[in-house]
């Protein structure tokens, strides 16, 4: 409404303080490139993942004068990439045969590895208490362990791991998405769970943090 | 009474639906006598948490940390 807005020549001073970090470059990269590791490994298409970055991107520059800083903006970018994706899996699905992307008979596994034949612990297998959590998600060392582990996990079990954790999906979604009962997504779900935490005791928690 | 193979089912269940009281008590009756299982409770709710500040893109914040 007042006269300075419509100057396009000269902002104000808190639309410069956004504007600057729309012509930070290297932060720009930066994000764009987190934001395509993040599309790609639920996505598993380079190119599907490119588009989603671009739109998301494309989406959240348009309102970027609303953010205080780079911290605001990331999580909101991210929040439009989560949604992308969502929408961009559920395409992906439409048009592939939902058979061919999930076979359920291929996540047969073998649990005698973790457990006894009475269903308990192997001794060796037993999780321990993870020591401070809370510095671990601070630590840049252990994200690269964390997407190490998620990589690991067998294609489909990753793929629905991580519709629920990081897209936020709930069951049935995913199950109308992905064409799985809810069973077998349970299933697919506490193997996923199951083989993450064991990779990230074995690789992180337990092994030992290394000191700041 | 379940064995440790299904209280890890149940836990990791219980991140998607709410479990019934029957579940929930014997899964309490479980945990309370196994540090095995209770690790695995702990350690899904640290996993959700990871994950969730993953899809933030925390993990390249934790570069600019001071603490």
């Amino acid at each position: 409404m007042n006269d300075e807005d419509a100057q396009p020549g000269r902002a104000g001073a808190p639309p410069a303080a956004n504007a600057s970090l729309l012509s930070d470059t290297q932060f720009l990269d930066s994000l764009r490139r987190q934001m395509f590791k993040f599309a790609n490994l639920q996505l598993g298409d380079v190119d599907l993942a490119e588009d989603a970055v671009q739109e998301a991107l494309i989406g959240a520059l348009k309102n970027a004068g609303s953010f205080g800083g780079r911290a605001a903006l990331k999580t909101w970018v991210f929040a439009i990439l989560k949604h992308k994706i969502a929408d961009t899996l559920r395409q992906k699905q439409r048009t592939a045969s939902a058979s061919s992307l999930l076979r359920e008979d291929e996540e047969e596994e073998d649990f005698s590895a973790l457990f006894d034949s009475k269903g308990f612990w192997q001794a060796d297998e037993r999780p321990a208490a993870w020591g401070n959590p809370e510095a671990a998600v601070r630590n840049v060392q252990f994200w690269r362990v964390f997407e190490v582990c998620l990589e690991n996990l067998p294609g489909k079990q990753g793929r629905v791991f991580m519709m629920r954790e990081f897209v936020e999906l709930e069951s049935d979604e995913i199950c109308a998405t992905v064409g799985i009962t809810v069973t077998n997504l349970n299933v697919m779900l506490h193997r996923a769970r199951l083989r993450l935490r064991e990779c990230l005791e074995n690789r992180w928690f337990v092994k030992g943090e290394p000191p700041c | 009474m379940l064995n440790c193979q299904e209280v890890t089912r149940l836990l990791s269940e219980s991140q998607e639906r709410k479990l019934t009281l029957n579940e929930q008590m014997s899964l309490k009756m479980h945990v309370m006598m196994c540090s095995g299982c209770r690790n695995f409770g702990k350690q899904m709710h640290t996993l959700r948490q990871a994950a969730r500040a993953y899809a933030k893109g925390e993990d390249e914040l934790a570069d600019n940390s001071d603490e």
